[in-house]
């Protein structure tokens, strides 16, 4: 974590790292309360996923709570794979506990007696550390009589498998790809029994909430994107790290706190998020009611070449497509080449418009949201920065 | 049954719960076009050529792999969903090498069908740089693999892992370097491959094909050195007329005949005549197995159950899989392998004609019959037994090349010596035919009386479920095989080899004795072998067994003890079942192959 100046007009917090009750006793504390009631708080909290996509916690947690069955599983996805973000990292080496508490706690509102972790491969370096403190609260489960326990699953660095069904089959050992929804894991997940599978941050703010409740949460942030947030900065910036912001910010007010003075546009939510131009900065507000990240803010200042950042990402997504899905397989091969063949004249500029339009198939028509959100950087970047690609 | 009603294109459809977008289009009646879809394999949801728009929901959903709820309200033809589905074929027709003029399913392709369909404008997308340099995987005597036709729809994997449990053909790596694959990338002939040629079946483009030996069948049949004979094997006579206007199930038989004698054959017999002796000879050996088995205290678990023979797919399979239970498996070659072996000796004796310059070909529902006439045991008439093995889709193409108006075709007989056949041989094109031909001449031999079934038709081992057991209790015997009176026999019949592994386990674990097993590796049997007519599906294959069992009804002969012809071969050369010169000629030996 990484302190800021007094001056800025973005909202530091300090929840996830700051002082608070130990743990355990936030742990113990939140089970003497009424489960429905509890799933309540969380809804009334507005808690979204941290990780991007932004469903509401509570709800997730009232599904599965609500699912038939005996045998549910709860998943911590440590997938971090979305290009910028590391925000994931910082946790599990700081906060793991929070993280098992927080699924501890979710094992008994829904009634899920087993929970996983799937690290990325990347985080193997980890791993001892991850082991200890799940051993250690494994222990602590078993001495409060919580009939949970949580297991470790290494991911083998698919980007693909941050998707949650995905991640599901690859911890069932399959090809990490993602499945037909419905149904969704809530439903039918790993070994086809109601999962719930939320981000690394989400199992935090979930816990603390049953602490602080709602309405103390709900008062940071926006009516639509209540809370705060941690925002991996990277890029042109004097301070790269690890933030705790508050949701709803202006991106202009962002920049003013992290730009190196000459910042060309910012990539919201890594490569699969939005490209934003110097000139939108003031119109952009970060949060579900403008455009949502799950914690990647990528600044680029003026020596870069948006055509070589697009190109960047597009390698990207041809490489990391799980490849199952057509609009996805070949969708990114084709903007990629696109790209090329417009840069060296030998598709005319209007081609942009042609692949534009592919996008908009792309993101109707693919299995994923990795096929479906290519088109958000992939049109952002065009759009703003047409005569870069072409010149 | 709980129902569901939904919306399509405004139409009120009512369906049951848990059906498809696409099932309940269909049902009403509105067509969806589909790619990776096939009735016969589990949803996969990646071609996304089915989407439709589901209205108040943000993206297309794919008919295929979503299930219907209450209310739904269904677009099939937007705007939205015709870009779409226009752009997805032309994703896909850029990682195709659209070659269709030279394509051996030119015309027999579904990208190309919804291509002229739905394609109106010059391509614009760039052909992807990996159709420059792809490879062909020639390998395999059956079946030919061309990545660069691939759309990686994932029908073959699924066949080969769902129906099959052979896994030959897998999908390795991801994004742009995806690709359907063998293990370890090995060539296809040298890998668990049945030859089976389910994959072939269901290949929606040119990627898999059979090996097709239509060249070197011409070169034969205009060589006037040579003596041509022809076999023509019992499910192909059932499916032919699906490639040359007929609807399914129309028996063609007399046609077919005429036809390749129009072709130029010299001689058109029937594999029918060695399904026959088939029976002669592996009946013989049941008996001889329960024999040495009830009254001899034989090692039981090396000679029961004995498995039939019959299918090439089966025989690749059980070497790979259960190499310990080679020793069960009868010893009886195939009737082509049969026929092969009689071709060049008997047939070449009897009609004066010097066996190295007969060209034995055969038609085969079966692109794993083309391996197993390759296999270097199958030469027992001291050449290659069969030369070349056309499928019933490369006989189909030869009859069009040749100009040959096969709807106004006479109907032939086929030529005497190895033509002759009986209801019991052609049921061998049938999943459980062969239990049944063998039952009709071992419960007589053994009895003295017909099988006490109405009209011979024993219909507990008919039928299209993957397993069917069934028990015979065997009465008043003849004296000399005394030792079966009161025996009570236990048979299975098992199609598609997923249901063959499922036995094989059972009678691996000891949940299950049997006495004798038949097991054909292609669902339905030969009739929805890997060489019959594309496209396949439960109910074409339920058509085709129908029009199986009429050939049979109607034959005069039903029994295969009864075949004067196969009769006057064992008097006039091979004397008697299981005899010497049967050995030599008609039973082989199986081969304990790696299981990766």
């Amino acid at each position: 974590m990484e302190t800021m100046t007094n001056t800025s007009t973005v909202r530091k917090t300090d929840l996830i790292f700051g002082r608070s009750l130990d743990t355990l006793t936030l742990l113990r504390n939140a089970m003497q309360r009424d489960k429905d009631g509890l799933i309540q708080e969380l809804i009334d909290s507005g808690l979204r996923g941290r990780g991007g996509a932004g469903f509401p916690t509570g709800l997730k947690w009232k599904f599965a709570k609500g699912a038939p069955g005996n045998k549910k599983y709860i998943i911590c996805n440590a997938d971090e794979g979305e290009p910028g973000t590391f925000k994931d990292r910082v946790i599990l080496e700081k906060a793991a506990d929070k993280v098992f508490a927080g699924m501890g706690l979710c094992g008994w509102l829904t009634g899920a007696t087993k929970g996983f972790i799937y690290l990325r491969n990347e985080y193997i370096w980890m791993r001892n550390h991850i082991l200890a403190q799940m051993n250690d609260m494994n222990e602590a489960f078993r001495q409060m009589k919580l009939d949970f326990s949580i297991g470790l699953k290494m991911g083998s660095g698919a980007y693909v498998c941050g998707e949650e069904t995905a991640l599901i089959e690859s911890m069932e050992s399959k090809r990490g790809e993602p499945r037909n929804k419905p149904p969704f894991p809530a439903i039918a997940g790993y070994e086809d029994k109601p999962t719930v599978v939320n981000n690394v941050e989400t199992w935090v703010y979930a816990l603390l909430i049953s602490y602080i409740g709602a309405d103390v949460f709900a008062a940071y942030g926006t009516e639509q994107s209540t809370g705060s947030k941690l925002f991996s900065v990277s890029g042109d910036t004097p301070k790269p790290g690890v933030y705790e912001l508050e949701m709803g910010m202006k991106l202009s007010d962002f920049v003013a706190e992290f730009g190196d003075g000459d910042t060309k546009s910012v990539q919201v939510g890594g490569a699969s998020g939005f490209c934003v131009p110097r000139r939108k900065f003031d119109q952009v507000i970060i949060g579900f009611e403008g455009i949502p990240t799950g914690g990647s803010m990528m600044l680029f200042n003026s020596h870069r070449s948006m055509y070589h950042v697009l190109h960047n990402f597009l390698e990207f997504f041809m490489e990391e497509s799980c490849g199952q899905c057509t609009p996805c397989r070949v969708g990114c091969q084709q903007l990629l080449l696109g790209i090329e063949a417009v840069k060296s004249k030998t598709k005319p500029a209007q081609y942009l418009d042609t692949l534009m339009e592919f996008t908009e198939t792309m993101r109707l028509a693919s299995k994923c949201g990795l096929g479906q959100s290519v088109g958000n950087a992939f049109n952002s970047i065009v759009n703003e920065f047409y005569e870069e690609m072409i010149y | 049954m709980k129902t569901v009603r939904l919306t399509i294109d405004k139409k009120v459809v009512e369906v049951q719960a848990g059906k498809t977008i696409l099932d309940a289009a269909r049902i009403a009646g509105i067509h969806i076009p589909t790619l990776c879809h096939h009735p016969d394999l589990c949803v996969a949801g990646n071609c996304r050529v089915c989407v439709v728009e589901q209205v108040g929901v943000r993206t297309l959903q794919a008919s295929c792999a979503v299930p219907v709820s209450d209310g739904m309200e269904i677009i099939t033809n937007s705007a939205k969903v015709q870009q779409a589905r226009r752009h997805i074929l032309e994703l896909l027709l850029s990682e195709h090498r659209s070659d269709c003029v030279n394509c051996y399913k030119n015309n027999h392709c579904e990208l190309q069908d919804l291509a002229a369909k739905y394609i109106f404008t010059p391509a614009t997308l760039i052909p992807l740089p990996a159709l420059q340099h792809y490879t062909i995987d020639s390998s395999s005597p059956s079946i030919i693999k061309d990545d660069s036709k691939c759309i990686r729809c994932q029908r073959c994997v699924r066949t080969c892992t769902q129906l099959q449990h052979v896994t030959a053909l897998t999908v390795s790596h991801k994004g742009h370097e995806q690709k359907i694959s063998t293990f370890m990338d090995k060539p296809l002939n040298d890998v668990v491959c049945t030859n089976c040629g389910q994959c072939v079946n269901r290949c929606p483009t040119g990627a898999l094909t059979e090996r097709n030996y239509i060249q070197e069948v011409w070169d034969a049949l205009l060589d006037p050195n040579t003596h041509v004979v022809v076999q023509t094997a019992p499910a192909v006579r059932v499916a032919l007329g699906e490639e040359l206007g007929f609807d399914v199930g129309e028996r063609v038989t007399g046609k077919m005949v005429s036809a390749l004698k129009t072709l130029g054959f010299d001689s058109v017999l029937d594999t029918d005549f060695t399904a026959d002796l088939t029976i002669m000879e592996e009946g013989t050996e049941l008996l001889t197995r329960l024999k040495a088995v009830l009254t001899e205290k034989a090692d039981a678990g090396t000679l029961l159950p004995m498995t039939t023979s019959c299918s090439p797919g089966w025989i690749k399979f059980i070497e790979h899989k259960f190499p310990d239970y080679l020793t069960n498996v009868s010893s009886c070659k195939s009737p082509q392998q049969m026929f092969g072996a009689l071709a060049k000796t008997y047939y070449a004796r009897k009609r004066k004609l010097n066996p190295a310059k007969i060209v034995s070909v055969s038609i085969m529902p079966c692109t794993a019959k083309k391996y197993e006439a390759d296999r270097p045991e199958m030469r027992s008439s001291g050449f290659k037994d069969v030369d070349y093995v056309l499928t019933t889709r490369e006989l189909a193409r030869m009859i069009k090349m040749a100009g040959i108006d096969f709807m106004s075709l006479p109907d032939q007989e086929h030529d005497s010596l190895m033509g002759e056949s009986s209801g019991a041989a052609v049921i061998f094109g049938a999943t459980g035919g062969v239990m049944e031909a063998a039952l009709r001449t071992a419960y007589e031999l053994v009895t003295g009386r017909e099988v006490p079934f109405a009209n011979l038709d024993i219909k507990p081992v008919r039928g299209m479920e993957g397993v069917r057991e069934a028990n015979i209790t065997i009465e008043g015997c003849l004296p000399e095989w005394s030792f079966l009176e009161g025996v009570e026999l236990k048979l299975a019949v098992a199609h598609g080899l997923t249901n063959a592994w499922e036995v094989m386990q059972a009678v691996k674990q000891g949940k299950a004795e049997f006495h004798f097993i038949e097991v054909m590796a292609c669902p339905g049997g030969c009739l929805g072998g890997g060489g019959q007519p594309i496209p396949t599906n439960s109910e074409i294959r339920l058509k085709r067994a129908q029009a199986i069992y009429e050939e049979d009804a109607g034959k005069h002969i039903r029994k295969s003890h009864e075949n004067p012809e196969v009769l006057a071969l064992y008097k006039d050369f091979l004397e008697a079942p299981m005899s010497h010169k049967s050995h030599e000629l008609l039973h082989t030996y199986y081969i304990e192959r790696h299981c990766n």
